[in-house]
């Protein structure tokens, strides 16, 4: 018996139960394409989160104040550190630095309010950060300088204060009850992301420094800077870990300070997404061993129906090996099909939920990869198999003449 | 014919079935001796160990001890696939209930055997002049459920005699036939002796079917009823 004619068979034999084998099929659909599914949103979460902490800027990295848990009391990030950062000299690496300040506020116009981010800056975070303007301009050194009480607006943030995103520059809004004026809006980059950039303030650093958000003189809670290219990032990072260390006179191995590269985020997103992936994966997976556990009861009704074919079969001379494949050969093909409409289905699953996702405007594009098809297509037949190995091994352990007189 | 060319040699066959605690003998020590080309009937009434007998004697069953030659084979302690061989090679079963596969035509289900033998090339034609040799020529895309009793029973035939078994074991052969047909089984039956000289051993009730062997073996509670052991047979 050749390995076509057992597939024939199979299908034939199949075939003469269609509404049977149909559901029995529709298990492992389901199973097959909710795996496909769930891996496809997986990996579209994670490309839109990767892409969205792409679109921040690039080649940066992040110092953070405090280091480890046994860290105490850990120096601050001072202005004096930018500079010392951004210093040519001590750090050939870098390329721009941009000290921020950050905190909550509470933002008004008018009637409308809204709390919102507030974030200190410095002229140079508009390269480092590489934000456009829709409208108006950036905050300029003479901002700084002055302490002027000048204000960029995020889309949202204008849009929930002004109702739209347009013809805003000029405009008088209060932070923490302070006038500002509004010199520019940023163009709308997504909100999506760990943080929305679209809902947002941005003010001079000086300004917030004496009348926003006070810290010690000099503080800062973060610096961003920028390497001058993907492969210095490295490079960088090692340098301003030296600059700090010396200026911050910390031990070896107890530094105060954190930093971070915009590889360290993508890493730790995707181990997030990858984690939620598998756990969405896996709940997916229990419905493709549901599903085998139908392959496997469906087969064992069939092996009693068929108890005297199977013992004429062996009257006739067949083998415990020939019964055996003759049943593998069913629940695998069973299996199969189930996997291959399962793969579109997913697929179909998939395309679905990237069309919703537009629609609403969210930045998920769900994307079925070749590992994803194959990890299914082998897993389904591996289900055929194994819950196919049951029925068949009792199949072919029937005794023939027993199975002879089964009525 | 050479009065020492056995086909059938079983000696002292016995057979017990367990049941739990309980030793069922169904078989207490039968000796069976069938010439090459002979036609021969097993009679007893039911609990006389008749199929068991039959079992043996086509290899679906092992005796619990004595020893038993198929063709000059000692097949009494072969393992189950190698009985499964055998049956293949040297056996032809033909059921009262005729058990054809019901969604396989005539022609695929004469080949079955063939397939387990791993005959290959020659299939359909042997299948096929088997079925001719029944008169089933016209009938070979058919499926049992288009045939008669009669007609299905005549695709197991050739299902039967399509190996060239040693030996055709039939059980009840007419069992379940109308007697038009019945009459028909065994003249084709009988014409596969006479023709190919292909040992035939009916296990039966009817004193008719008997009655046209050579030779009946009758079983009475497990053992071969001396009495009645060898009635002078002519064959029809």
């Amino acid at each position: 018996m050749n390995f076509i004619q057992s597939a024939l068979e199979a299908l034939e034999s199949l075939s003469s139960n269609k509404l049977r084998s149909g559901l029995t099929v529709l298990g492992i659909v389901i199973g097959v394409g909710a795996v496909i599914a769930m891996l496809a949103i997986g990996r579209g979460a994670q490309d839109a989160i990767t892409g969205s902490i792409g679109s921040i800027g690039t080649n940066l990295l992040f110092v953070f104040e405090g280091g480890s848990d046994e860290v105490r009391s850990p120096k601050p990030l001072t202005l004096g550190d930018a500079e010392a950062i951004g210093d040519p000299f001590q750090a050939p690496s870098v390329v721009g630095v941009a000290p921020i300040l950050q905190g909550g506020v509470e933002v008004t116009f008018q009637r409308e309010g809204t709390f919102t981010q507030g974030s200190g800056v410095t002229p140079a975070y508009e390269t480092v950060r590489n934000v456009t303007l829709s409208e108006g301009e950036f905050i300029r050194e003479e901002h700084m300088l002055g302490r002027s009480a000048v204000a960029v607006l995020g889309p949202d943030t204008a849009e929930t204060l002004f109702g739209r995103t347009q013809g805003i520059v000029g405009e008088t809004i209060r932070i923490e009850g302070q006038p500002f004026r509004v010199i520019g809006v940023t163009e709308a980059k997504g909100g999506s992301g760990f943080t929305n950039e679209d809902d947002r303030v941005l003010i001079p650093l000086t300004t917030a420094e004496t009348r926003l958000l006070r810290r010690g003189r000099g503080e800062v809670d973060m610096v961003i800077a920028q390497a001058f290219s993907a492969d210095a990032v490295g490079q960088a990072q090692q340098e301003i870990t030296g600059i700090l260390q010396s200026r911050h006179r910390t031990p070896i191995g107890e530094d105060d300070f954190t930093v971070f590269t915009q590889q360290n985020f993508i890493a730790t997103a995707q181990s997030i997404t990858g984690v939620l992936t598998i756990f969405l994966g896996g709940i997916a997976a229990i419905s493709l061993l549901v599903g085998g556990i139908g392959i496997m009861n469906i087969m064992l009704v069939s092996v009693t129906e068929r108890t005297r074919e199977i013992g004429l079969r062996k009257a006739l001379g067949a083998r415990r090996r020939d019964i055996l494949i003759q049943f593998l050969a069913e629940s695998s093909l069973l299996s199969l099909m189930g996997g291959l409409i399962g793969i579109a289905l997913g697929w179909g699953l998939s395309t679905v939920v990237g069309f919703i996702a537009r629609a609403s405007n969210a930045d998920l594009n769900p994307a079925v990869s070749l590992d994803a098809v194959l990890l299914a297509t082998l897993f389904s037949a591996a289900v055929g198999l194994f819950f196919g190995l049951y029925p068949a091994k009792r199949a072919s352990d029937l005794e023939p003449v027993e199975a002879l007189r089964y009525e | 014919m050479m009065t020492d060319d056995w086909v059938i040699a079983a000696d002292d066959l016995t057979k017990v079935y367990r049941m739990g605690e309980l030793e069922v003998p169904a078989l207490r020590g039968v000796s069976v001796r069938v010439r090459r080309g002979e036609v021969i009937s097993i009679m007893g009434p039911s609990g006389s160990g008749k199929s068991t007998l039959m079992n043996i004697l086509g290899c679906l069953d092992r005796p619990t001890t004595g020893t038993y030659a198929l063709d000059e084979e000692r097949v009494s302690d072969l393992r189950d696939d190698q009985l499964a061989a055998i049956r293949n090679r040297k056996v032809g079963f033909v059921f009262q209930s005729f058990n054809l596969l019901g969604r396989q035509t005539a022609l695929a289900n004469v080949e079955l055997p063939m397939r387990y033998a791993g005959v290959t090339g020659e299939r359909r034609t042997r299948a096929q002049a088997a079925l001719e040799s029944v008169g089933l020529g016209d009938r070979l895309t058919h499926r049992p459920n288009e045939l008669s009793g009669g007609q299905q029973q005549r695709v197991a035939i050739a299902r039967a005699l399509v190996n060239n078994p040693s030996i055709i074991l039939a059980d009840e052969p007419t069992g379940n036939l109308d007697s038009k047909s019945g009459e028909e089984i065994m003249r084709i039956l009988l014409a596969l002796n006479a023709t190919r000289g292909t040992t035939l051993i009916f296990v039966t009730h009817d004193q008719a079917i008997a009655g046209r062997t050579q030779r009946v073996i009758r079983l009475l509670d497990g053992l071969v009823d001396p009495g009645n052991g060898r009635t002078p047979g002519g064959a029809a």
